[in-house]
């Protein structure tokens, strides 16, 4: 985002975290923060951390407070509370909700339906956006939007969707309070769920039965399409040995799946928990693929494995690093790619990861670098 | 009331633990955090240039919040042993955080009992997230320089190298020298200025290397987080220091220094030393002893007086007269006051008024990796 000058802290110390006075601290510390600024922000995301959860602080009093002070203000109640990570919403869940709960109810404007929940902005051609113009509304995505402005008239949505596991709790929780309709659409590789989200769409678009029919021969199409797609991807491929991490799509799982079963040699998943909504592709792969390895990446011998597997086609980052590869597919969080597009898309990139190598560690490392993106 | 805790722009210097891991990073050993990792994760994406290519053994123990209500220290001595007993590291280092802070986790005795147990050496460095990585690393490497250096006489007789003039070099860490050559460039330099390089506190050298220390004639501290263990090295087996990097011009004033140290067995701490009178028009802000050098080399060079504005704790006395410690952005903007020219990291930008002359000299432990492009050779 290359947004560091709007990146502030309050400092706490020692005896603050044993003070019991972290409230006013917190307080005080926002409050310099903000009179040393030329103009307050309309939105200010505050996050508190392990420490003021730890402690017992009273953070309704901070919410308060800070409100009374500042009126214009809008304080969004963020969280890296890391010390909760086992149980419960993750950070990243209540990070995703307080970044929409400053967005009103307002008006509702038919035919707009807002995208929530992913980090990465539609690709081009994928099946949503094709589906929205199909139905003659307009989606608005929350990751391509440019101004507060913009942002707020999600309030006017008729309908949430999310596509990313992370995104559900908050855009649940924005759906109710707008009294939108909700979906939650995720990146899929299974042609029958991407179907029934197809249908899905349609019928809370209010699609007619017209409409629908011709859908339908859409959608087998792109199914004729995917085969194509993936049959052109496995004979480039051949025997080459496959990695898969979980960084690169939220359905690792699901990826493997559709590759084996069209004779591409995955042998390795990185991942460090099953994903609920893949139990069923984990099962299906235990059962006809007892060969293929689910790696756990926190396990420590994984900081220091060898990395000298250069013949490997990795697909998502942690897969490349630990294979020592440059052919590796530069993608997180699915990048965007959705639908029966999404997999074409998939494929496409992983032919051109096999034909074409990449700086990997200049890709990998690039987190940090001027802050402007981890891809 | 007034605090000092707001900062609107400036980010913190990288903190106390990840200045342990930095510090440790290519020794051999574990190093645990024991955190919740969230905060500290900080520590791989910004702090640490190394891990993609150089393997190390630094892990976050994954606290959780029923474990640190429960004092349930069992959980981290159990997977530290047995991370140990996969990887088998030549020492295992643990070190805290906010909440182990808060809690009073016993480090010390975790450690003597993971040591025990594993008969791997086993020490704590005493970090809670809250101090700067001065702090950190500087009293990791202390902890070496206590627990592993051996004595000239163990080694078999440092006495047969007396034909040569030997040093350690002590306080290397990317936080302070993030261009990637930096230290070999400065072994160059070291080696061009006669004196043969023992051991490199802690960049580009091994363990064993700096077992040997107490072989050298003489330590050369290269940044402030080298001193505690020069302190050490000192008491144990009286080895002068030098502190002082050899940057620019004031090189020479270096080696010259070490040579007096290594002949007359004192210690010096030359980084404070101006080297030209008169008022500052020109401040750095950087660590004292990076700091310090890079004032005395402007001032060799222009022969005008450099005001060094340190931004680090509690390394006031190896200040000159004149320079000002300065912790947030109102104190830095109060030192700047006056100050026409200054050398700082780019974030810095942000705090001095328009009209002074700014010359950017990125830090890893201020700025991370954001101007790692720019990031300058001192050595070169």
């Amino acid at each position: 985002m290359d947004a560091e000058d709007r990146f502030s802290f309050v400092v706490i110390d020692e005896d603050d975290m044993i003070s019991g006075r972290l409230e006013d601290i917190t307080i005080d510390g926002v409050t310099e923060v903000l009179e040393k600024l030329d103009k307050l922000p309309p939105i200010v995301l505050m996050f508190t951390v392990c420490v003021h959860h730890f402690v017992g602080c009273d953070l309704d009093y901070i919410y308060r407070k800070l409100e009374e002070r500042f009126p214009a203000v809008r304080f969004a109640r963020c969280f890296m509370d890391c010390i909760l990570q086992k149980k419960g919403l993750t950070p990243e869940q209540k990070l995703r909700k307080a970044m929409y709960d400053p967005v009103d109810r307002k008006p509702v404007k038919q035919g707009l339906v807002s995208l929530v929940g992913s980090d990465m902005p539609l690709d081009d051609t994928a099946d949503l956006l094709r589906l929205a113009t199909m139905t003659g509304g307009e989606l608005k995505e929350i990751a391509g939007i440019k101004s507060l402005d913009e942002y707020m008239e999600i309030g006017a949505s008729r309908t949430i969707i999310t596509d990313y596991p992370a995104g559900v709790y908050g855009a649940e929780k924005l759906a109710e309070r707008l009294g939108a309709g909700y979906l939650y659409l995720p990146m899929s590789f299974d042609f029958e769920e991407i179907a029934d989200m197809w249908r899905a769409y349609l019928e809370t678009a209010g699609a007619g039965k017209e409409l629908k029919e011709t859908a339908e021969e859409e959608i087998n199409r792109e199914i004729r399409e995917c085969r194509d797609s993936i049959s052109d991807l496995a004979v480039t491929l051949g025997d080459t040995p496959v990695t898969i991490d979980y960084t690169f799509h939220p359905r690792p799982l699901g990826l493997a799946r559709i590759l084996l079963d069209n004779g591409m040699n995955v042998e390795t998943v990185y991942l460090d928990v099953i994903n609920a909504e893949e139990k069923k592709d984990f099962e299906y792969l235990q059962n006809n693929y007892p060969e293929l390895t689910l790696a756990a990446t926190n396990k420590v011998e994984c900081r220091v494995m060898q990395r000298n597997r250069p013949d490997i086609l990795a697909i998502g980052q942690k897969a490349a690093w630990f294979a020592g590869t440059k052919h590796f597919v530069n993608i997180v969080q699915g990048g965007g790619l959705w639908g029966f597009d999404g997999i074409r898309k998939t494929c496409g990139l992983i032919k051109d990861a096999y034909e074409n190598e990449k700086d990997t560690k200049e890709l990998i490392i690039r987190k940090g670098w001027g802050c402007s993106s981890c891809i | 009331m007034h605090i000092e805790r707001a900062f609107k722009i400036l980010p913190v210097y990288t903190a106390d633990v990840s200045g342990v891991c930095s510090a440790l990073f290519e020794l051999g050993g574990m190093v645990v955090m024991h955190d919740p990792s969230g905060c500290n994760s900080t520590y791989n994406t910004h702090d640490e240039t190394r891990w993609y290519d150089t393997d190390s053994m630094i892990f976050i123990s994954g606290l959780t919040e029923n474990d640190a209500i429960m004092g349930n220290d069992d959980r981290l001595i159990k997977n530290v042993i047995d991370a140990a007993e996969r990887l088998c590291p030549r020492f295992i280092c643990l070190c805290g955080s906010p909440i182990p802070y808060i809690n009073g986790t016993d480090f010390k005795a975790i450690a003597g009992i993971i040591e025990s147990r594993t008969g791997i050496p086993s020490f704590h460095v005493d970090t809670n997230g809250t101090h700067d990585y001065v702090q950190g690393a500087g009293a990791a490497l202390a902890r070496i320089a206590e627990r592993f250096v051996k004595a000239p006489d163990a080694l078999g007789g440092a006495s047969c190298r007396k034909d040569r003039r030997t040093l350690n070099i002590i306080g290397a860490t990317p936080l302070d020298f993030g261009f990637e050559n930096t230290i070999e460039s400065l072994r160059k330099r070291t080696e061009q200025f006669g004196w043969e390089i023992n051991s490199i506190w802690a960049m580009n050298d091994s363990l064993d290397n700096i077992i040997d220390s107490a072989s050298a004639d003489v330590n050369l501290v290269i940044s402030s987080l080298g001193l505690q263990a020069a302190e050490v090295l000192e008491a144990r087996f009286k080895m002068p220091y030098v502190a002082g990097a050899p940057i620019g011009g004031f090189a020479e004033k270096v080696y010259d220094a070490l040579a007096q140290a290594a002949a007359d067995r004192k210690s010096r701490i030359i980084c404070n030393q101006p080297m030209a009178e008169g008022p500052a028009e020109v401040a750095v802000i950087r660590e004292p002893v990076v700091g310090g050098s890079i004032a005395r080399s402007i001032e060799l060079k222009y022969g005008t007086r450099v005001k060094l504005i340190n931004p680090i704790e509690k390394t006031e006395s190896i200040m000159a007269e004149g320079d000002v410690y300065a912790r947030g952005e109102n104190e830095t903007e109060n030192a700047l006051k006056g100050i026409r020219t200054v050398v700082a990291d780019p974030l810095y930008r942000f705090v001095c008024p328009k009209e002074i002359q700014f010359r950017e000299l990125p830090q890893e432990a201020f700025s991370g990796r954001s101007f790692w492009r720019e990031m300058p050779d001192l050595f070169s």
